[in-house]
Parts: structure tokens; sequence; C-alpha cells
């Protein structure tokens, strides 16, 4: 991967939340859902961003699209004729990133406006970006319906009239009209039915191979993230703990958050039916993250160290692949 | 009716019909269902959404929304001294009200919906024992924090206080399982205990649910649409499709040779932990039917691969391929399961 | 009794059931697509008492001259006080004018009133509850104030000012009603724009760079105008009422137009409360009635859009 350009680059990114309370809403905490996030995305690959609940992998990539607003750091992105701080730029030049960059959502449900047909909802960003024909318009979505597998009759149809399936791939031509180069998937298959995830991976594999396309895939399902992505960076607590090719994360996870978390998912093979590791605690919250290693308080391996010094991401290169972990136990 | 009735079967339910009526249609929820919950065995149902599973759960509890009805069937409790047949008591009736609880009970999926927001668990727990038990008020104090000691709720006795809001989802998911085996009952349905909760804390309720069945000998009925969650926690598998339930058997059965060409694809279409980018993940074609508009015949045939005429008329019946293995399909015989 | 009834009720249903079912199976189901909420409706006796009280009222007051010979304010100083005849359907009052057609165009002005108020202060409510829900921060925070402010004048004051300054006039009242009124219909549709900001196609919009403009009003507000029409329905039956109560005053609509509150004028005098019964009373029942249907139509929009109240 060291070979392709470095499509986006974030160094330090921070985002929080501010927690208000009392009669003048006074700031007494924040959520760190993002704490301090380094990270490369390299162009044509598949990234698979994965962790549980409150770890903050929906926030990084809603920071990245500038969806949510980040409290520190740089986010770079690189379209190969300069790079861009995301964060500081302007709002002219924030326009023009924004149709390099799109996100395609989790919930069918919820993803497309209920009042609109499809081609209702399809039209206004193809409108903004230039498109100033309706006819011309039309064919494009035509197009884009059927780049996902549908027909193109079904730009004049209403979201109630659409199944689970039928909508996410809407979602997905909508994030594609404006041929962006970078699509944050946000938990794109968890909403749908076991046997249309299947379909709906599979476009996206396609898609990819299309239109040279490189993808975020975030998801807390590891089993998914597992089958699309090149690398995975595995995250806790708005930090990222582990980072490494998939098939390296999967044989020789350093970190023990990834270690549990491989040994927790459930596998469909009724002879591997003993499970390895057994987290305690429950999942800490983002507002009173833990001092020094944010995994510490449910670590096996525990040492004095982690619980005063956060451990930083190292990488350590093994069969010329790189592997960053963030563990003082990796370090010895 | 066959066979004699094994004396460590707790729940049979045999040719269910369940219709529920809103918007003045009829959708045949539950459409011919037969199963049987086994003593200190978990029983998993899996299905996707459409199913009927939860549907099917929640009428052995009797706990169907207003607009469904149990339509025929039979769904039998053997009780320690008698045979009930729950299917024909009346729902908010007092046997039944005996009946939940204290031999059957249910976890549902969104404890922060299904916990009462304004009571202290360690109330809501008590409320069971109150209901079901002569205990005295000591007496109930001390099992609840025996109860959340085994569930593995830490400093019991300052949870025992708190509200739902107060704990995480995984201790509030151990709260209600705590509520639902106040009274030991000897059956636990789960509707989809852990969809709602991280993986690693999933991992811990099941556990705490595999020591629970260990030690109090309860018959478990798992609803899930987790392939993998059937294969880690069940003994016996029942594999539903719009209404029907297209396969069951053990687990080792239903996993290793499947002959119902749904429970084949749907296996071959879900990605498996370890198999990497590499694996093929074979779709199924289309997508499930409108349940208004069913198609004439088995419901899979539109599409099944092994579709043939017989298949669009006739709904084929539950044939035999080993001892505890059966199948709806007519040609069961031509599916091959390899390729996995 | 109790359990009597909910037996009742129990078999009506298994019984209804039944005939769905049989219905499914024989294939003669009817599907209904579009209008679901007209259709539910239809069904539910209230409000379709509520509809047909609501058009009839409107229509005779809209057809006021095909309906009645009399103007509202002719005077006939020769038939005064007569009681319900045949000629005069509600009687005379004290200056002979017929009181049925003092009804019928005191509708026009009375529903004028209470729609345009209600439309009127729905369209300022709409404007302003739709962009400061969407925008949030100080911007809506300004809004809610100014609501606020707006909300808790009281309005008689208001009232009074205005005919002092300005004089009376059926448009000053129409102002009042939109300036002291507004603020309901903008607090309904901020909360409903505050849940609808949160769908993902509102996130989506947003990371295409659309303006806030066409994403607050034109993608977003649709999708709030349910709870809107009923709000606006229900304000108009509160004007009306307001405008009855302030005419009733002799502060609303100058009495020597027809109004329903200025019919009601003459009540204030005890005499005419006690023997002249037909000047007060068919138009209080009016009023009622038609605020009643109001409401009732109210009610059933509300339960209709409701998909949780099925059956």
């Amino acid at each position: 991967m060291g070979d392709n350009r470095v499509l986006l680059s974030l160094r330090g990114v921070k985002t929080y939340f501010p927690v208000r309370k009392g009669v003048f809403r006074r700031t007494v905490a924040h959520v760190k859902a993002v704490d301090g996030v380094d990270l490369d995305v390299y162009e044509g690959e598949t990234l698979g961003l994965v962790g549980e609940s409150g770890c903050g992998k929906s926030t990084l990539g809603r920071s990245i699209l500038q969806l949510t607003e980040t409290s520190g750091g740089e986010i770079w992105y690189d379209s190969g004729e300069g790079r861009k701080n995301l964060c500081t730029i302007s709002r002219r030049e924030m326009n023009w990133a924004r149709r390099k960059m799109q996100i395609v959502f989790q919930d069918p449900h919820s993803s497309l406006n209920p009042a609109f047909t499809v081609f209702g909802s399809l039209q206004d960003p193809l409108r903004k970006f230039g498109i100033k024909s309706r006819v011309e318009r039309r064919k494009i979505v035509g197009d884009l319906l059927e780049s996902v597998n549908m027909r193109r009759e079904y730009m004049d149809r209403y979201p109630h009239e659409l199944s689970g399936g039928q909508r996410q791939r809407i979602g997905i031509a909508r994030a594609l009209c404006v041929d962006p180069a970078l699509v944050v998937c946000d938990e794109a298959v968890s909403a749908l039915d076991v046997s249309i995830r299947a379909q709906v991976l599979n476009l996206l594999l396609e898609l990819k191979k299309q239109r040279s396309l490189t993808y975020l895939f975030i998801s807390h399902d590891l089993s998914v993230v597992e089958y699309v992505s090149d690398r995975i960076a595995v995250m806790y607590l708005g930090k990222i703990v582990e980072l490494a090719d998939s098939d390296v994360l999967y044989a020789e996870a350093r970190h023990p958050y990834t270690q549990a978390l491989l040994s927790a998912i459930p596998v469909v093979d009724p002879e591997r039916k003993t499970r390895r590791i057994v987290l305690e605690g429950d999942v800490p919250s983002p507002v009173n993250p833990p001092s020094g290693c944010p995994f510490h308080p449910r670590c096996r391996y525990r040492m004095d160290r982690c619980t005063t010094e956060v451990p930083l991401l190292r990488k350590y290169v093994k069969n010329g692949r790189d592997h960053f972990v963030s563990c003082h136990l990796a370090e010895e | 009716m066959m066979g004699t009735m094994e004396n460590d079967t707790l729940v049979t339910v045999r040719n269910l019909k369940i219709f529920i009526y809103t918007d003045n249609r009829c959708n045949k929820a539950v459409n011919d269902v037969s199963l049987s919950i086994r003593k200190g065995k978990t029983l998993c149902v899996v299905g996707e959404s459409g199913c009927g599973k939860s549907i099917t759960a929640s009428s052995i509890m009797r706990l169907l929304p207003e607009l469904g009805r149990i339509e025929e069937g039979e769904i039998i409790y053997h009780g320690e001294k008698k045979e009930i047949r729950i299917d024909q008591l009346e729902p908010k009736g007092r046997v039944m009200r005996s009946l939940r609880g204290s031999q059957l009970s249910m976890v549902f999926q969104d404890p922060m919906t299904a916990l009462n927001p304004v009571y202290t668990i360690g109330f809501q727990i008590m409320e069971s024992l109150l209901y079901h038990m002569t205990l005295t008020r000591p007496e109930m104090r001390k099992r609840t924090l025996a109860l959340l000691k085994d569930m593995g709720v830490p400093i019991p006795e300052q949870r025992m206080y708190e509200y739902p809001h107060q704990l995480s989802g995984g201790m509030r998911q151990r709260a209600m399982i705590a509520m639902a085996m106040a009274c030991d009952p000897k059956v636990l349905i789960a509707d989809e205990p852990t969809t709602a909760l991280d993986v690693t804390i999933q991992a811990q309720v099941f556990d705490l649910m595999k020591e629970l069945q260990r030690k109090h000998n309860t018959a478990i009925m798992l609803i899930t649409h987790d392939m993998g969650v059937v294969a880690e926690m069940a003994d016996d598998v029942v594999v539903m499709y719009m209404g029907n339930i297209v396969e069951k058997g053990t687990v080792d059965e239903v996993f290793r040779t499947p002959r119902h060409p749904y429970t084949v694809n749907l296996l071959r279409s879900i990605p498996v932990l370890g198999r990497g980018r590499d694996q093929k993940l074979n779709p199924i074609r289309g997508s499930t039917p409108d349940p208004y508009d069913r198609p004439k015949g088995c419901q899979f045939a539109p599409r099944c691969d092994y579709a043939t005429a017989v298949c669009q008329e006739k709904m084929p019946p539950e044939e035999v391929v080993d001892t505890t293995h059966l199948v709806r399909c007519w040609n069961h015989g031509k599916v091959s399961s390899n390729g996995r | 009794m109790m359990r009597l009834m909910l037996r009742g009720s129990q078999n009506r249903l298994m019984r209804k059931m039944d005939r769905i079912r049989t219905a499914e199976e024989a294939g003669t189901i009817k599907t209904h697509s579009g209008g679901r909420v007209l259709r539910s409706m239809l069904h539910n006796p209230l409000s379709i008492f509520g509809l047909i009280a609501f058009f009839v009222i409107v229509a005779t007051a809209i057809a006021a001259p095909l309906i009645t010979r009399y103007g509202p304010m002719q005077i006939n100083l020769s038939g005064v006080l007569k009681p319900p005849s045949l000629q005069h359907l509600f009687g005379t009052d004290k200056l002979g004018r017929d009181i049925f057609s003092r009804v019928l165009y005191g509708g026009r002005i009375s529903i004028l009133i209470g729609l345009g108020s209600a439309l009127g202060a729905a369209v300022i409510g709409v404007a302003l509850g739709a962009y400061g829900g969407y925008k949030g921060g100080w911007i809506d925070t300004i809004f809610l104030h100014l609501s606020e402010m707006f909300m808790s004048f009281p309005q008689i004051i208001l009232v009074l000012l205005l005919v002092t300054i300005v004089g009376q006039s059926t448009n000053n009242l129409i102002i009042i009603f939109i300036t002291t009124g507004w603020g309901s219909t903008y607090r309904m549709t901020r909360a409903r724009m505050l849940s609808v900001r949160e769908e993902e196609y509102a996130v989506a919009l947003k990371s295409f760079g659309l303006n806030d403009f066409l994403i607050c009003y034109k993608h977003l507000l649709p999708n709030a105008l349910g709870p809107i029409m009923v709000n606006i329905t229900l304000n108009t039956a509160m004007f009306i009422l307001q405008e009855a109560a302030l005419s009733f005053l002799g502060l609303g609509v100058p009495l020597q137009f027809a109004s329903w509150g200025n019919i009601l004028n003459v009540a204030n005098d005890l005499t005419v409360l006690q023997n002249y019964w037909w000047i007060w009373l068919p138009v209080g029942v009016v009023i009622s009635l038609f605020v009643l249907s109001v409401n009732f139509i109210g009610d059933g929009l509300h339960d209709s859009s409701d998909p949780s109240q099925q059956g």
C-alpha cells in the first residue's frame, strides 16, 4: 500500500462535544468522541474502521466530511493537485471538497426524504454542482440507478414504496451522484437483513472497482469489515489502538482489545464453540475516559505503567508490512 | 399427534397459525409452525425480519399484540403435574399470569424500553418474587441480591437501588435476565437479547445464559437473526422463513448438512471471520415478498435455485431427513451443501 | 358491567378479524392506495360529523345571498323583537334585523377572521420555527424569546391600544390575532424541525453543501407539515372564539357589521337574556357547533396520521 498516494491524512484529530448543565448552560465536561487520531488513508484502498459503541468511529467519519466540527487537529486532503486542510479551508473551497467526499448512511428508513421521490431527492445536489438542464439530470439519475442494479423507473417512486435493500442502494447512488473520490460507509449494511447484506456488499465492491473509489468502511461487525477491507483500524474510546492489513490483524492481533474483540465474535462454525477471552466490565463512557491507556480497566495484561501513561501508536514492520499498535505491552 | 411425548420436553408447539390484522388486512405471520423446547437445552429460532420468529415467541407467553390472534394449533406446556394448553388460556387470566414469571419468562431485545424507568431494578425484581412466591421482605431482598450477584452485577447492594438509566446497556440486560430468572423458571425465552449490545458485552451475556442453563437446567428459546450466535449457543435449531419453519434439527445437522435451499444460501451469504477477502459471498437473489402478497406454494420458491413446478403450487410438507432433522422442501434431496 | 362491555368489544373485534380473514383468503380484499388519512377519517364517526357540520356552516355562509332575502343590516323598525317564525327563522332583533341572515353573513366575517388569522399566524410561525429549529444556536434562541414575548402579551391591552390609536376594524383584529397567536404554530413547527433535522437525509443534504434555506424550507419542512395542518384548524376555532369574546365586549368587529360575536353583543343586557332568547341562543349554538366540528376534524386528522392508532 505504500506506493499509493495518500489521499487523506489525519493528524491529532479531536472532536469533543460539550456537556452543558445548569440554568446558564455552563459546559461542565466534554464527550471526547474522537481523542487524538492519526491516520493515513491511501488512494484506492478500503480502510475498515471497527469498534464498539462509544469508540468514536462514526464521529470520526463525520468529522472527516466536516459534518461535525472538529475541536482540534488537521485533516489533509490531497487531490493530486496539492493538499488542503479541511478544518481550515474557506467555504468555497469546502464546496469543492464536498464533491470529492461523500457518505453512505446506516438506516435505510431515514436515509431518504419521505416527502420526495427518488429523483426529487437526487436532483438538488446535481443542480448545485452545475447540471442545469432537467433532462440531463434525469439521464444522470437514471444512469446512477442502473449502476446500483436498479431499474430507471424507480426514480419516480417514493421511499415508502421501496424495500430496505433498495433504499440503501439509492443511498449509495446518492453518494456517487457527484462522482466522489472518497466514500465513507457508516454502518452501511448493519441495518439490513442478513440475506440482503451480501447483495449490497458485493455492489459496493463492484462500484469501487468500476469507479476507482477509496472507501472508509465503518462498522461494528468485524466479519463484514474483514471481508471488504484491505487494512483495518481498531478504535477504542476515541483513539486508534491498532492498525494493520486485515489478514495480519486477524492472524496476529497485538492489542489486547483486538484480541478480545476477535474472540468475542460468534463464528458460524459449530465446531468452534469455545470463546477464549471474555472481557470484564462495561464499555466505558467517553465523557470520563480512564487515565493512561483507555483500555487498562478491562485489560488482562494491565501493568502499572498502563494506568498513568498513554501509549503511543507505534509502527512495527514485519515482512515488509506496517502494523501499528498502541500498547505498552507490545513495546516490550 | 404422533409418537410418545418425551418426558424432557417442556413446551410443544403444534401446527400453530397466528394472523395479524392491521390496516384491515390479514397477515399470515405464522403459518403452521411446530417445534419443541427441551429441558436444559437451547433452541435457537433463526430467521430474518418478517419470518415470524418474534411472534411465535410472544405467542408462547400469550403476549401477542392486540390485533394478533392465534387462529389454529396448540401450544402445550408440560408442567410437573399436568399439561396446560396455553393457546386456550385467557391471555390476561389467572392461570396464564401464574405461568408467566414463574414457569415461563421472557427477556426482550431493548432493555431500556423493557425496564420501567421510574422504578429501581431491585423493586422490579422483587415484584416478580412478590407475585409468585411467598417470602418475607428480608428474604426477598436477600434473594434479589443473590440473583444480581449470580448475574455478575458488581456491587449488587448498591445497584439494587439504582434506576435503569443509571446502568449501562449490558448491566440493564443482566438486570432483565435477573428479573426473568427470579422465580427460577423452567423456560427462558430470549427475543434477540443482545442485538442492541456490543459484541464484547454480547459475549458476556451469552456466557451468563449458558452458565444459568447449566446451574438451573433451564430450557432456553433464543430468537436471533445471527447465524454465528446460533452456532455458538444452540443445541437445536429452527430456521424460519415468511411464517414457516423451513428446516429444523440439531445444530450439527443444520449447519453441517443443511438441506433447505434457504439455509444453504443463508450460510453461503454471510462473511465469516477469518476467511478474509477471498471468500465468495453468494447473495440470495431477490428480496422477501410482501407479506400481503405472498407467493402461492413454497414461500421461498421465487428466490430458489432448485425451484420446480410443484414448488410454485403447493407448500411442501415436513419431511424427515434424519431422526431429528426435518425439512420443508420438495427438492431437498437435490440440495448440495458443499461449497462451504 | 365493565366486563360485559369489554367482552362485547372483544367479540366485535374477533368477528371483524374473521371477516377480514375470509375476505383475504377469497381474494376479495380491496387495497386502497394513497389517501389513507382521508379513508381512516371517514371511518371515524366523530370526524365525519365534524366534516359535515363544518362544510354545511361554511357553505351556508358563502351562499348567504342565495338562502336569505334579508340583508344583515336591513333595519325594519316595524318588526322589532319578533320571535322565530317562517319568515324570520331566527326571529328579529332590537332593530328589526333578521337574525338568521345576520348569522349567515356574520359567519362570513367570523370565519374569515378565524381562518385568515390562523393562516397568517401559520405563515409567520412556520417561517420562523422552521429556520430557527433547523439552525439552532443564537438565531433559535432569539426567535424563542421573541415568541415568548409575543405570546405573553395580554391581548386585551393590545386591542384597546389599537382601537384607540387606529380605530376599530376587522383588519386590525386580524393583525392583533396574528401578532399574539403565531407563537403556538411557531413552537410546534420548531419541535418537529428539531427531530426532522437529525434524520439521515437531512445530514446527507448537508454533505452536499446545499444552502441552508433550501434544505430547511424545501426538503425538511414538508415532513413537518402534518401537525401544522392540525394546528391551523385548531387555531381557526380558537380565533373565532376570541373574536366572539371581543365583539361581545364591543371591542371586536365594529358593531355595524354582523359577526357572530356582534350578534351576541346584545346579550349583555339581562332583559334580552331572559326574554328574547332567539337573539343569542341560535348564534351561540352555531359558534359552539362550528368550534366543536373543527375540533373533531382536528382530532380525526391527528388520529389518522398517527400510525400507532391502527385497526
